[in-house]
């Protein structure tokens, strides 16, 4: 499928900042099933941008820019080119081991409410795939309808808990607490889904290392595995770890975000 | 657990009257200089610490009391032999440690060889993924190590705890020995004692040559959190006698991958950067977002090889009390020989059978939390009370891999002046050893930490422990 | 130096010459109330705390302006920015964060004056208020003392630059203030006026004995202006800290080759001061010329900070 994207973060400031350091997750990496052939990051104003990588194997670009700033505006826009592949991540640059992704995070630690309801869910069969599936479709089933919204900062066990507004974000999160409760890697993956309607924020699913198969991602938004509407840009331990933009201003006053976000479908594979 | 049996590094093991033969002019200077003397001399010593503001604030405690560390007269003292063969211990102990850390982050080779379970450094906080793959400029990863050891004979040594992220402390070294060298000058001049005041030139030295880039005149600056810290004073006495700037996170930004200071006549770039804040506050893009001590971008800057850090971030995983135990192991796997110091005996709670065992035997035991410091969080188990081990037993079968447990050790003694006179009281001590692109560097004196509590073993200045000064002599008697 | 050294420097100048100017306008206006034959009274402290721009706040406590009342809340409260305790420890952390730029005895001397007032809930009487302003003023003459003997480099530089745009500040609004609460818009100078209150102005600049130096014909209104605005002999006139700070500027500017928009205000305000007369000034609005001067300050501390590049 072909895909394109602009994504659009725009910054406004009460009172103009002295400079801004900015730390951008907003460029995918290829792998065997997706492949970038257009990706530009543009800033509206002077700027240094640099780019790196954050040890997770992301990229990573650094944005520099000298005030006084009253706005900011950050545009990506690019086209990829992806297969299906079932939700099976192939090819993509993994410095660190599976095991790494065992590790709990404050934002990623089950409570036992969360914990007992991926037991239950997962069952009790052999194929570690097949009890996966089993508990997204499950965490589905209880938060049929989450839209992708700005992070608000939550844990996965408190969006569990009070239920309320429910992100993409958060059931992804609840997808790897409960899966690193069961022993299971898992880690956060954000990026883009192909739909219609605008959006104000990356989406975000869950993948966890399925021995054998290697890492599988998994949508608990929509109960499946994602497809080829999916375009995979950054992982993390969690949302935080991988957040599209996060950044430092020397400045005072409030600082207001708004993004604005299209993916289009361009056709179907040449 | 009383002195008793213990060796005396001057008295041996026969007390004031039969010192070791190889101490016997000292022993002689301690029985002659009247006490009332010596606590004069003491006295003197502190007051002059406290004018200085060499002062610490104690963990937890709320009122934050600027207070002294009390001071020992009696000086700690190496023979020229026993030094050469401890140097070669702590050489090759930093070596091994260097080479851990550039494996750990890179190629990863002891785990694939299976010397270190790998859980131990993934699950790990301590092991940052965020500096996986960076290798910091000339491959130096522990520039300023402290490694603390202790002594149960002539020339039996354990390390009991590497520090390989920011070991404070050598500003005591330094400022213990001025205070000998005024108060008593004799010393000096009947003893040869290696000098400890090229210091501040070893560590610029160290911190010049891992500039990056081979820049012959790198900017150089000590970064502290602040005056609040309560290692400040030490923050800017280096940075005061190396001839460096003492920065605060405020006082750098990073722009376009590299890092400036800001100056009156504008940004100066920075090269070389002695950090005494932990990896967590470093960078609030990379590490807590909510570090106000940090400087957003360092680690970029850092990554694209702009700037050397000591000590490099992520070293934690090398000074990590669950790693600790596989020090052997560790040195046995880099330098392809038996570590010259080692281990205090280690159980790991962690392991099944090594639970058993400390939970059977908790009164002969010192038992620590893996992420303790300070002392706090520690059984001493010859002296703790029954209710003590009660407590300390309910936390170990709750938590057992949060501990490790250690015999108690016949910690050697030194003569130190107590109200009734000169009596033997318990040291450690902790050495600083340097690592620069041209080597490894053991400066030739240390921190010697006294119990000042008879019998007691705990050393740490939070809970009644003192300095002394540490002679390291160039000849093989006193 | 690094620009948060510079800044700190400049403003352990500016509190701790603030410090001492409180605690002399508190001396004198005890004096003026407590202890000449005519109280004063509440119009006195009043003034105190106009001077001091703490009016509003001390307003906002809802207590009345009475001698225990204002001089408890101009040297002891540390709730706003204006007492004495709080420049002091303003100044204190300031020079904490510089140390390794200090001698230890300009250290000692803000540590110990800092030192006064620590756990001191009440203020007492006015003999115990003024031993206490007395040992204040004591501490911060130490420091100006070590100052002079510090090498003459970038740092004593900050520090006197900024005692000196806080002088400044301080003088021209004792001046303004005063003026405006002794001659009522309906009397002429010159007129009947109370000896005390131009005493106590006086006072609290050290000028009592320069005045007698200076004018021969008695206490005057206009001589008293005129020598704290014009006379550049006194050191707490606006003529001298007009004329110290472009000697400052200029001393910084060799030792450090910065040279900017600071040295040409401080320039041009010493080239119009030396061209304005007092009288002029007292004719053409005394209270609008002072207004203006304060402003000017003000911008000149802006520049001074934009040129040294403080955080």
């Amino acid at each position: 499928m072909r895909i394109a994207i602009e994504h659009r973060t725009t910054y406004r400031f009460s009172e103009p900042q002295a400079r801004i350091v900015q730390m951008l997750r907003l460029t995918p990496c290829d792998t065997q099933d997706q492949t970038v052939v257009s990706w530009l990051v543009g800033v509206d104003r002077d700027a240094r941008l640099r780019d790196t990588g954050d040890g997770f194997g992301n990229m990573v670009t650094m944005l520099y820019a000298e005030g006084p700033i009253e706005a900011l505006d950050i545009t990506v826009t690019g086209e990829v080119l992806t297969s299906e592949a079932s939700g099976v991540v192939r090819g993509a640059l993994e410095p660190l081991p599976p095991l790494f992704y065992l590790r709990g995070t404050a934002r990623t630690e089950a409570s036992d409410a969360l914990f007992v309801f991926a037991a239950d869910s997962a069952g009790t069969a052999d194929d570690t795939l097949e009890r996966l599936h089993a508990f997204n479709a499950a965490l589905h089933r209880r938060f049929p309808c989450v839209p992708d919204l700005p992070d608000a900062g939550c844990t996965a066990s408190r969006a569990f808990e009070t239920g309320g507004k429910v992100s993409s974000r958060d059931v992804a999160q609840m997808f790897i607490a409960g899966a690193r409760g069961l022993m299971v890697p898992a880690r956060y993956a954000s990026g883009y889904r192909a739909e219609d309607a605008a959006r104000s924020a990356p989406h975000a699913w869950a993948e966890a290392h399925v021995e054998g198969l290697g890492w599988v991602g998994f949508d608990p938004s929509t109960g499946l595995s994602p497809d080829e509407s999916y375009v995979r840009v950054a992982i993390g331990l969690d949302a935080s770890g991988a957040a599209a933009t996060g950044g430092m201003r020397i400045g005072h006053g409030q600082e207001q975000l708004a993004v604005d976000l299209h993916v289009d479908r361009l056709g179907g594979e040449e | 657990m009383a002195a008793r049996g213990a060796f005396d590094e001057i008295w041996g093991h026969g007390g004031p009257d039969s010192p070791r033969a190889e101490f016997a002019a000292l022993s002689r200077w301690l029985a002659e200089t009247d006490a009332a003397e010596l606590q004069r001399r003491q006295q003197s010593a502190e007051a002059a610490f406290r004018q200085l503001g060499i002062t610490f604030a104690v963990y937890g405690d709320s009122d934050a009391a600027e207070r002294i560390i009390p001071f020992d007269i009696v000086p700690r003292v190496f023979l020229a032999g026993e030094w050469a063969r401890l140097s070669e211990g702590l050489v090759q102990r930093v070596e091994a440690i260097n080479a851990f850390l550039e494996d750990i982050y890179g190629a990863r080779r002891i785990l694939r060889e299976g010397v270190i379970p790998p859980e131990l450094i993934y699950l790990n906080a301590q092991f940052r993924a965020e500096v996986d793959g960076v290798r910091p400029p000339h491959g130096v990863w522990a520039h300023i190590c402290g490694i603390d050891l202790v002594r149960t004979g002539p020339d039996q040594f354990y390390v009991l705890e590497d520090n390989a992220r920011t070991p404070s402390g050598v500003s005591y070294m330094l400022e213990n020995r001025e205070a000998m060298i005024r108060l008593c000058p004799e010393l000096f001049r009947d003893f040869r004692v290696a000098p400890v005041d090229s210091y501040p030139d070893m560590l610029l030295k160290t911190m010049q040559s891992v500039a990056p880039g081979g820049n012959p005149r790198p900017v150089c600056v000590v970064l502290t959190p602040g005056h609040f810290n309560s290692a400040y004073y030490e923050h800017s006495f280096l940075a005061d006698s190396m001839g460096v700037e003492l920065v605060e996170a405020a006082d750098l930004v990073v722009d376009d991958d590299v890092v400036w200071m800001q100056t009156i006549a504008g940004r100066v770039k920075v090269d070389v950067i002695y950090r005494r804040i932990d990896d967590d506050f470093l960078d609030p893009l990379v590490f807590r977002p909510d570090s106000m001590l940090g400087v957003p971008g360092i680690m970029a800057a850092y990554r694209a090889g702009n700037v050397a850090i000591l000590n490099a971030p992520g070293n934690g995983i090398a000074d990590d009390k669950a790693i600790y135990s596989y020090m052997p192991e560790i040195v046995r796997f880099y330098s392809g020989g038996e570590a010259r110091l080692p281990n205090v005996e280690t159980w790991r709670c962690r392991e099944p059978d090594a639970l058993n065992y400390v939970l059977a035997n908790l009164p002969e035991l010192v038992v620590k939390l893996v992420d303790g410091s300070g002392g706090y969080g520690m059984l001493v188990g010859p002296t703790a009370t029954r209710a003590e081990i009660a407590a300390f037993r309910a936390a170990l079968v709750a938590e057992p891999h949060r501990y490790i447990a250690q015999p108690t050790l016949a910690l050697s003694t030194v003569p130190t002046l107590a109200e009734q006179g000169l009596a033997p009281r318990h040291v450690d001590f902790r050495p600083f050893v340097l690592t620069g692109s041209d080597g490894v560097r053991v400066a030739p004196g240390g921190l010697t930490r006294v119990a000042l509590r008879e019998g007691s073993l705990v050393v740490n200045s939070s809970q009644g422990g003192g300095t002394k000064d540490s002679f390291v002599l160039l000849d093989d008697g006193a | 130096m690094l620009s948060r050294t510079a800044a700190a420097l400049y403003w352990l100048g500016r509190y701790l010459e603030r410090a001492d100017f409180i605690a002399r306008l508190v001396e004198a206006t005890i004096r003026l109330d407590a202890l000449s034959a005519r109280p004063a009274g509440d119009a006195a402290w009043q003034s105190a705390l106009a001077v001091t721009y703490t009016d509003q706040a001390f307003a906002a406590t809802g207590q009345e302006p009475t001698q225990a009342h204002v001089a408890r809340f101009l040297a002891l409260d540390d709730g706003h920015p204006g007492s004495i305790v709080r420049c002091l420890e303003m100044a204190r952390n300031n020079a904490r964060a510089v140390r390794t730029a200090l001698t230890r005895e300009a250290w000692t001397a803000i540590n110990r004056a800092w030192l006064l007032f620590q756990n001191r809930q009440t203020i007492g009487g006015a003999t115990a208020t003024l031993n206490l302003l007395e040992q204040v003023k004591g501490e911060t003459r130490g420091f100006e003392g070590a100052i002079h003997r510090m090498m003459r480099n970038e740092a004593t530089l900050l520090i006197q630059l900024g005692a000196a745009i806080e002088r400044a500040d301080n003088t021209a609004r004792l001046v303004d203030v005063k003026y405006h609460l002794l001659l009522p818009q309906d009397e002429r100078i010159g007129g009947v006026v109370d000896r005390d209150q131009w005493n106590t102005i006086l006072q609290t600049v050290s000028a009592v004995n320069a005045y007698r130096w200076l004018y021969d014909d008695g206490l005057q209104p206009a001589n008293v202006i005129d020598l704290l605005i014009s006379r550049a002999e006194l050191p707490r006139s606006l003529a001298a800290c007009v004329e110290e700070v472009v000697a400052l500027l200029n001393a910084l500017a060799k030792r450090t080759g910065l040279q900017g928009e600071a040295d040409r205000m401080a320039r041009a305000r010493l080239a119009r001061m030396q061209k304005t007369r007092t009288h002029d000034a007292i004719v053409s609005g005394l209270h609008e010329h002072l207004e203006a001067f304060v402003r000017e300050n003000a911008l000149l501390d802006g520049a001074i900070a934009r040129q040294f590049r403080f955080i």
